[in-house]
């Protein structure tokens, strides 16, 4: 049935919406973690609530 | 907590995976007038229940925020919101009150959205004190941004083939759910871009105004004739799922919660992150300046 596309569209626009999301965050997380490390090398590294430690 | 993050990722995409599956199959009964394009609703509607829950815990976060600026404020809220849960939980069951309800919306299922109102309000304010509050606002609006898109953009696919129209200009579901997300894109872009000190509490206040557009996003099916269709769960008669329908709609929702809060987590994890980034910013430019003010003087000390 020709109908059937919209639903496959459907479908894959939400999952290309939500690995778009996924994919931005990681991104995000990957540049702050490279500032983490240049401040850290500075000095002023405190705790990280909530956030895994590097070493 | 380090290796929950992976357990919970994998459960959550095995759970996705069958909440797919179910929606997909054979034993999923295809709709008698739309066919099988009808199963967009699987992912349009849990997409759209999980945005409005993302959009209240923003509002609860938002208000606790504002409320924690001063201690008599804090009183004021907490009595505040001990009285609307009891005030609308007895109000729901007058007789006066119950006719203002729409037809088919169940007395019941106000006062237990009346309720979550407190309920949440304390296990937020417990679980999220100081800033972590206004951290959580900003997680849940961008995160619920995200699910809200999709609203947005599976509407207009599922509208096409059964309506003959991608979108119907004027339709009061439609437009407020477009306004819902404007608002909230508007609160990321404040927050992105403001470089203020009031930014935070400018945000919490947009974020509370932003809020009340939810119900009328919600009730605008049961109060006005819409291009929208009626409430299929709870509504008046002649608008009920079958229950077949109705469990892999609920197994849909429960795999996109679990989503969303892996989601949430992370994006609360990169705020956090972020913020303590900037501390360590702002710390290395003090002393930068008090160092610099301090040279002259020490030269001519020596």
């Amino acid at each position: 049935m020709n109908a059937v596309k919209f639903l496959v569209a459907a479908y894959v626009a939400t999952w290309a919406i939500h690995g778009l999301y996924v994919g931005t965050l990681v991104r995000r997380f990957s540049r702050l973690r490279r500032e983490l490390q240049e401040t850290k090398a500075s000095g002023f590294r405190r705790s990280a609530p909530g956030f895994p430690q590097q070493d | 907590m380090k290796r929950l993050f992976p357990i919970l990722s994998v459960l959550t995409a095995i759970f996705l995976a069958y909440a797919l599956y179910l929606a997909l199959g054979k034993d999923t009964p295809t709709d008698a007038q739309q066919g099988d394009v009808y199963r967009i609703i699987y992912y349009h509607v849990p997409s759209a229940w999980t945005a409005f829950l993302l959009f209240f815990i923003n509002f609860i976060a938002s208000i606790q925020y504002l409320a924690s600026r001063k201690p008599a404020t804090k009183t004021a809220a907490k009595w505040v919101v001990i009285a609307v849960g009891i005030v609308g939980l007895v109000a729901c069951f007058l007789p006066p009150v119950q006719r203002l309800l729409p037809v088919g919306l169940r007395p019941s299922a106000v006062a237990t959205t009346v309720l979550l109102i407190p309920i949440f309000y304390f296990v937020i304010g417990k679980y999220f004190p100081g800033d972590n509050l206004d951290v959580l606002a900003v997680t849940t609006a961008e995160v619920g941004v995200v699910f809200c898109t999709i609203v947005l953009v599976t509407g207009p696919i599922w509208a096409r083939p059964v309506w003959g129209i991608w979108w119907a200009p004027g339709d009061i579901r439609l437009t407020s759910t477009l306004v819902l997300w404007l608002i909230y894109v508007s609160y990321l872009v404040l927050r992105r871009f403001s470089n203020s000190a009031q930014t935070q509490m400018l945000a919490a206040a947009l974020a509370v105004f932003g809020a009340l557009d939810v119900p009328l996003v919600y009730f605008s099916i049961w109060f006005f004739r819409t291009q929208h269709p009626q409430p299929i769960i709870g509504g008046s008669s002649g608008g009920s799922i079958d229950p077949r329908m109705l469990h892999v709609l609920l197994i849909s929702w429960m795999a996109f919660l679990c989503f969303a809060f892996l989601v949430c987590w992370s994006r609360f994890r990169l705020e956090l992150l972020h913020r303590e980034i900037e501390e360590g910013h702002a710390m290395e430019s003090l002393v930068g300046a008090a160092a610099g003010a301090s040279l002259p003087l020490g030269r001519s000390s020596r």
